[in-house]
Formats: C-alpha cells, sequence, structure tokens
C-alpha cells in the first residue's frame, strides 16, 4: 500500500474509532471534555488534539468502564496480572479476534511461515496474550499448531521431534534453556530437528543475544512485540531484513513522544510510543501510552513494505532520567557495557549533585580481572566512558567495582538511583 | 621456568575490603610470601605471591573477587644499592622497561619481584648480564 493511501485508510479508520470509542462511559467523558468529535480531524495532525489513555485510566475504570460495545457482543476479555494494583483488562468482540488472528498470521507469513509449517507454541495460555494470540494467528495461517504452553523443556523436544515442529515462538532465555536440554540429550538441533523459524519476543535481548540463538539452533530468529493493550502480539514484527520491526499502521496509529514534554520526537530519536487502536470495536484505545522506548526507523525498508519500522525496545519510559536537560535510558547504557566482555552484567547508575553540577556515575562490575597492568584498566574506563558520551551526550564518571559488589534487588533490578535534591 | 606465579586482586576503594581478602586466603591456609598494594584514587591492585597460587585464586573466584594469575620475575642480589642498581642497568641496556616491582630483603640478601616491558626478553637479559633469578621452588622456601 502506498504511504498516501495508508495515511488516508488511517485517517478514515481513526474517525471511525472516534465514533465507536464515544460509546464507553470513558471516552464519552474524555472526550466531550476535550471537545472532540470525529469531525475534529482532518487530519493526522489533528490526532494530538485528544488526550492521552494512559494505564492508570483503564485501572480507574476496571474492568469495563472502557468497553464501547454492546456486552452481548463481547467475546474474550484478557487480563494482565495486576501484581502492582487493579489489573487491566481489555475486551474483544469476534470481529476484534478475528483481525487479532489476521495481524499475527500477517506477520507469521512475513517471516516465511506456510500452511505446510508446524508451529509450536511455548507461551503460557489463559490470560496471557501470546497463548491464544500465536495460536490463532498461526491457525488462521494455516499452519498445524501446537499448543505446547510454558515449560516441561523435555516434552517440548519430544513435540519438536515427534511433530516436526518447524517454528518456535518463545522468550529468548527459554530459547537458551531448549537448547542446553537439548544438548543434555544428545541432540543436534541442526540435524535432529527440522526446526527453522524462531519468534521470539516479551523479553529484552541485544541484536548479539539473537544472533546467538540462530547460531546454536541454526534457524531465523525475528523480534515480535505486542502487549495486551494492543491485543496481544502481532502489533509490529520484523520482517526477512531483520533490521527494525514494521508496525501495522493499517491497524495502528503510532507516535513517538518524549515522556516529559510529551511533543513529538523526530524519527531516528527516542522516546516512548503511543499507540491509537484503528480496527478494534470492543475496546477501542485512543493514544495509549505504552510506557515504551523505542525509535522510527527513517528510511524505507529494503522488503518494500510502507508500514514503517521500530527499532527493537529500549526500555521502559518509567525508568527515564534527565541530567542537564538530556533524557537519558538505563538500556542505553547498558547496551554499551554490555559489548565489554570484561565486564560483568550488573551495574547502577547514580546521578548526584557535586559542586552544584549534576553528576552520572556508573558502577559497573568486572568480569574477572583481565590484566594486572594500571594502563590497562584505565584505558578500559576510557573507553566506556567515551562509548557513553557518544550514546547520551555527558561525560559520566566510572567506577569499576567487584563482582557482587552491586547488591541485587530481589525482583526488578534497581538501575538508577537519583540522588538529586533538585529533581 | 624463570618465571614465578603471581596473584593480582582486584581491590575496590572501600575500608576492610585488603582484610576480608586476606581473611578468605588465610582460612585457605595460604601462606604470603611477598605482597605489595598500588593504588589510585578509585581501586587498588594487590599483588601477592603466596604458597599456592592456583588454590588460592579459586578460593578468591568463589568469594566473587576478581583476580589473575599471572607471571612475574623475582631475581636476587646483594641487599646494596650500587648492586641493585647494576642489575637494573641491564634491563634499561636492552631496552626493557620496569612496569612495577617490589622487594623485600632477608639479611644481606635482596629479592626483586619484578614485571618488564617484554617478559620475552627476560631470558636474553638475565644470561647475556649473568643475573641471578630465583625459580618458583626456591621462592617458596624462603
Amino acid at each position: 500500500m502506498k504511504r498516501a493511501d495508508l495515511e488516508a485508510l488511517q485517517i478514515k479508520r481513526l474517525k471511525e474509532t472516534l465514533r465507536v470509542a464515544l460509546r464507553s462511559p470513558f471516552y464519552k467523558t474524555r472526550l466531550e471534555e476535550a471537545g472532540i468529535t470525529p469531525d475534529s480531524i482532518r487530519t493526522l495532525n489533528d490526532l494530538r488534539k485528544i488526550p492521552f489513555t494512559t494505564k492508570n485510566d483503564l485501572r480507574n475504570h476496571y474492568p469495563f468502564g472502557l468497553v464501547a460495545a454492546s456486552m452481548d457482543q463481547v467475546v474474550r476479555l484478557h487480563s494482565s496480572s495486576g501484581t502492582t494494583g487493579n489489573p487491566t483488562v481489555i475486551c474483544h468482540s469476534q470481529h476484534d479476534l478475528e483481525q487479532w488472528a489476521n495481524r499475527v498470521a500477517r506477520c507469521l507469513y512475513m517471516v516465511g511461515l506456510r500452511n505446510h509449517d508446524v508451529f509450536q507454541n511455548t507461551s503460557g495460555y489463559g490470560m496471557f496474550t501470546g497463548g491464544l494470540g500465536f495460536q490463532y494467528g498461526a491457525e488462521k495461517l494455516g499452519a498445524l499448531t501446537v499448543p505446547a504452553a510454558a515449560g516441561n523443556t523435555i516434552r517440548q523436544i519430544k513435540f519438536i521431534r515427534d511433530f516436526g515442529t518447524t517454528a518456535i515462538h518463545a522468550i529468548p532465555s527459554y530459547v537458551s534453556r531448549l537448547y542446553e536440554v537439548m544438548r543434555e540429550m544428545n541432540i543436534d538441533p541442526q540435524t535432529d530437528t527440522k526446526l527453522t523459524t524462531l519468534i521470539i519476543g516479551a523479553e529484552p535481548h541485544t541484536d548479539a543475544q539473537r544472533r546467538k540463538i540462530e547460531e546454536s539452533l541454526g534457524v531465523k530468529a525475528y523480534n515480535c512485540f505486542g502487549m495486551s493493550e494492543m491485543s496481544g502480539p502481532g502489533v509490529a514484527f520484523e520482517c526477512q531484513e531483520q533490521n527494525g520491526l514494521h508496525l501495522w499502521e493499517d491497524c495502528y496509529i503510532m507516535e513517538i513522544i518524549d515522556p516529559q514534554t510529551l511533543e513529538p520526537v523526530p524519527d531516528g530519536e527516542i522516546g516512548e510510543l503511543v499507540l491509537t487502536t484503528l480496527d478494534r470495536d470492543a475496546m477501542p484505545l485512543i493514544r495509549y501510552r505504552t510506557r515504551d522506548l523505542t525509535c522510527i526507523l527513517p528510511g524505507e525498508c529494503p522488503c518494500g513494505r510502507t508500514h514503517r519500522r521500530i527499532d527493537r525496545l529500549k526500555g521502559r519510559s518509567d525508568d527515564m532520567f534527565i541530567v542537564k536537560g538530556v533524557n537519558i535510558f538505563p538500556m542505553q547504557i547498558e547496551n554499551i557495557l554490555m559489548q565489554f566482555k570484561e565486564l560483568g552484567t550488573n551495574y547502577l547508575i547514580t546521578v548526584d549533585t557535586v559542586n552544584n553540577n549534576d553528576e552520572v556515575m556508573v558502577e559497573v562490575e568486572l568480569s574477572d580481572l583481565f590484566t594486572d597492568d594500571y594502563s590497562q584498566l584505565q584505558g578500559l574506563t576510557r573507553e566506556i566512558t567515551r562509548q557513553l558520551k557518544d550514546e547520551i551526550l555527558l561525560t559520566p564518571k566510572i567506577r569499576l567495582v567487584d563482582k557482587g559488589a552491586i547488591p541485587q534487588s530481589q525482583g526488578k533490578a534497581v538501575r538508577v538511583k537519583d540522588l538529586r535534591k533538585n529533581k | 621456568m624463570m618465571t614465578i606465579k603471581q596473584l593480582s586482586v582486584f581491590l575496590e576503594n572501600k575500608s576492610g575490603r585488603l582484610n576480608e581478602i586476606l581473611d578468605i586466603l588465610g582460612k585457605a591456609d595460604i601462606r604470603i610470601i611477598a605482597a605489595t598494594v598500588a593504588d589510585t584514587s578509585e581501586y587498588g591492585i594487590l599483588r601477592l605471591i603466596t604458597s599456592d597460587t592456583a588454590r588460592a585464586y579459586e578460593e578468591l573466584k568463589s568469594h566473587s573477587v576478581s583476580a589473575q594469575q599471572n607471571d612475574v620475575v623475582a631475581l636476587t642480589c646483594r641487599s646494596m644499592a650500587d648492586v641493585l642498581a647494576t642489575q637494573l642497568r641491564s634491563f634499561a641496556q636492552e631496552g626493557l622497561s620496569i612496569e612495577y616491582m617490589y622487594c623485600f630483603s632477608i639479611r644481606e640478601r635482596a629479592f626483586m619481584i619484578l614485571r618488564t616491558s617484554d617478559s620475552a626478553q627476560i631470558e636474553k637479559v638475565v644470561s647475556k648480564y649473568g643475573l641471578s633469578i630465583i625459580t618458583e621452588k626456591e621462592f617458596l622456601q624462603l
């Protein structure tokens, strides 16, 4: 589809989405307060007049406050775990499920899967959308779809071999586990299985980790992006170029904003992804702040698709901090630190005011002492500093510390300590 | 073998860290024959010659201490400044610089543990100038 046609379709669907959304108690109030009607939208820029929707809105209007369809038309709901408050609930009509499956099928087709493939899904089934989302999508494609669900690695491997599985959907850390167990069982994935394709996502990973997965299993591995608020998997997906994820712009409008100023950032610059659903009638979401950080990759993809690409996720906007007017995301720092094999995986960023000057200090664990030569240790520190400066535009102070010196927190690691008085 | 095994330990700049490391080695019954600490403002490196470098390394590693085993040369001579100067001059004459050195003496004898810029050249210097090297075995008997 040509860009111009795609954008015309987006405007048409956006107006329709607003018409539908006005039937929900939440959006009726929200849009009327902002003076927005479907006719307020003439160009895509008019979208910016509409207020954002946040996760808190979903929580505060739990469970059905954003439902725009009659409950008779709602056929399924998915919900988040709700570990930090009310869970978020997303309701689907028959039409929504159909379109969701179409999107996932489109993703799988894009990476070369066809109806003769055998697709094994290792996601948890149930409330988590990676289970049913891929199940319906792969079935829509016509592939033999194995709802293996999570866990029981030995049984997974038995399925892979007995059913002739060609494609697997898994989180990256589970792929490593599968590979380890195969090796323990003396199974060579390259010769003893028919695997060709891996779909990986739902867990942050680097391109280097992907390459490692590809080499060890002898497959192509594609990154996928989705979230339950946007139905689930199938929002954006890598094509065979493996350079960025095409976000399906006929079904979503994407914006990338500065999480502080809420203004749009130029293509290529990191910001928070904001999505508007265009083809959902039970529960449309308008300008939903995903809190996920990414950027739009400028330029056209050699594959010819006109849906623009986003970069692999760069972390969460909640983790962002600002020093001297520069937005910094821990993931930017992490990506650079991980390239040094001399360093371990733990690090801590401390921001503090020293003599009225905001300073960033990065403590990072050595993996082992690779030299007993000071100039080499200092050279390492200098090189880390230089690369970080190129990335975050400030000169951080680097402190090498012993392995295990950075306290491991329970659950999600605390990466940033902000000691400034006036943040 | 001309060289002896040394253990270099990354020393975070925080009070009590040296003690912690020595405690680990002490509990493992490791004897320390020579030691030196070099420091910058941010961290130090503790260099040790011990009774069992491989085991000391494993002990430290199991306590998540960043360390490295490496090779240094131990020389001995009479503990007089001019004798020492003569010895070191031979390195300079061969274009080898000394990266670091630590010494101790037992009565009239001085022992120098040193690392030069090009350890492959050491053998040549030692035989050309007739320097006395101490082997690891001899060293451990001191």
